[in-house]
């Protein structure tokens, strides 16, 4: 990884981790979107929609719902596009570590997003007065001070991931020696439980969902077995 | 004494204003925080509006208004544009205050409940299905990103521009709009159309990811129904996310140790 990489991957990973909840929320930081770009500036288009799809399927079961505390998708999804577009010769265990890398910086990332609320808090709570004198300069202020804090998140935590998870990666995958197809059917196998939990949590309240589900998995799995 | 706020031919505002209320639109977010969650986005939002006022920014009226307007709101974020069109409205027709404020903590329930369940829980892992089954069936990463984002942000900037467009038509009577069909009976639509969806992209999207494991595919479908059964019943208690953290920590590990 060079310091070109770096630099690319952090402010990826910042614009990724705005587009959350401050910035546009154009769900560019969705794991399928978010991962693919990163495969496709560090040449591994392919690659990076492979991670992004299995971390798409993941996160699924994840609202983005106001107050409550959730896995933060748009760093963590460059983090795990760029852990395995950043290996040219992908071996057994880069998926696995890739998905893996993501999870933990979506883990951790969840965790700074409520750190950076309650610096906004902090800040709003030092403009109230001024607020209160309908000061629209303070109210800028306020929004702009959020747009930065978060902005950096996003960037310091691809940062330090990348840079703690990047050498882990290489490690682990040198010593790996699970073959490929257990290492891959075991993402899999995790991924799509999670998902197929995921569309149950969304839908099931909805009167007769589950013939609507099962009329598209045979449909599915006719298609797959056509093809 | 002042009309009602709606009852009159909507003031008008120069284009250029309209635009720079959109975009500040984008980021009604971007100082949430606990205590005030999003109010003040949602003064970020009307200032552009509220520079209107007589006196302009230095004026009694702009002051007073933006002290309203940047209290505590709560919404779902998208949806903010309703309550910022119909805000804009009142305050450049000069509605009584007490009466903006009632009106202005009323349209908090309604708008967060159903911009969840129409956005997050419905549209967009609609288009998340969307984008999965077009992997699935073997498009390229341009056109994923393409059907994915195209089709999120058609429904995602379509919202916000109606929100902005029927709360500036109908003020402080904006209600009445809220029973559109799309907002009533859009989330249900949505769950009938995602159902069968989801039964299309999961096989799709998986036969794709797993390509070198398709040897173990018996197990691999047999661990995924058993997961799933073991998610439905744990529903609440414990999210899928933290489980996967868990199985492909330890998968790591065994294949590292075993060496």
């Amino acid at each position: 990884m060079t310091p070109e990489h770096i630099l690319l991957i952090a402010l990826l990973g910042a614009i990724m981790g705005l587009d959350v909840v401050s910035f546009p929320q154009a769900m560019i930081s969705r794991p399928i979107v978010a991962a693919t770009i990163t495969g496709v500036l560090l040449g591994d288009a392919a690659g990076g929609l492979l991670v992004g799809a299995t971390l798409e399927l993941i996160a699924l079961e994840t609202l983005p719902v106001g107050a409550s505390r959730y896995p933060e998708w748009g760093s963590a999804s460059v983090v795990g596009g760029a852990l395995f577009a950043l290996r040219p010769e992908p071996s057994a265990g880069t998926l696995t570590m890739a998905v893996l890398g993501a999870l933990a910086t979506a883990w951790v990332g969840g965790w700074t997003m409520y750190v950076i609320r309650r610096f906004n808090g902090a800040i709003a709570r030092r403009w109230i007065p001024t607020l209160g004198l309908g000061s629209g300069r303070a109210v800028i202020a306020i929004q702009t001070a959020g747009i930065a804090a978060d902005f950096a998140r996003g960037g310091l935590l691809t940062l330090i991931a990348m840079t703690a998870l990047d050498p882990l990666a290489s490690a682990m995958v040198g010593l790996w020696s699970l073959d490929a197809r257990f290492s891959r059917a075991v993402v899999v196998a995790a991924a799509a439980a999670v998902a197929a939990g995921a569309v149950w949590k969304l839908f099931h309240n909805t009167p007769a969902a589950r013939w609507y589900f099962l009329g598209g998995l045979a449909m599915g799995l006719s298609l797959w077995v056509i093809r | 004494m002042t009309a009602p706020a709606g009852s009159l031919p909507a003031p008008s505002l120069p284009v250029h204003t309209w635009v720079e209320i959109f975009v500040r639109q984008l980021a009604v977010q971007a100082s949430w925080n606990y205590e005030l969650l999003l109010g003040t986005g949602i003064g970020f939002c009307l200032e552009p509006a509220l520079r209107h006022l007589a006196g302009g920014r230095q004026g009694e009226a702009y002051r007073a208004a933006m002290a309203r307007q940047s209290a505590y709101f709560n919404a779902h974020p998208y949806l903010t544009a309703v309550a910022v069109g119909s805000l804009a409205r009142a305050e450049l027709e000069r509605a009584p205050a007490g009466q903006i404020e009632r009106f202005r903590t009323a349209l908090c329930g309604p708008l967060g409940s159903v911009g969840d369940r129409l956005v997050w829980a419905g549209w967009l892992p609609f288009c998340s299905l969307l984008g999965l089954a077009a992997f699935g069936l073997g498009a390229s990463p341009l056109a994923v990103l393409l059907i994915f984002l195209g089709l999120y942000n058609v429904g995602h900037i379509g919202l916000r521009v109606w929100g902005l467009r029927v709360g500036w038509t109908h003020g402080m009577r904006v209600a009445a709009a809220l029973a559109n069909p799309v907002l009533r009976h859009g989330p249900t639509y949505i769950a009938r159309a995602a159902g069968p969806l989801a039964g299309i992209a999961l096989p799709l999207a998986l036969d794709r990811i797993i390509e070198p494991g398709r040897a173990l595919l018996g197990g691999v479908l047999l661990a995924t129904v058993a997961g799933a059964v073991l998610l439905t019943r744990l529903h609440g208690r414990i999210e899928g996310w933290r489980i996967a953290v868990g199985v492909l920590a330890a998968c790591a590990l065994y294949a590292v140790v075993a060496q």
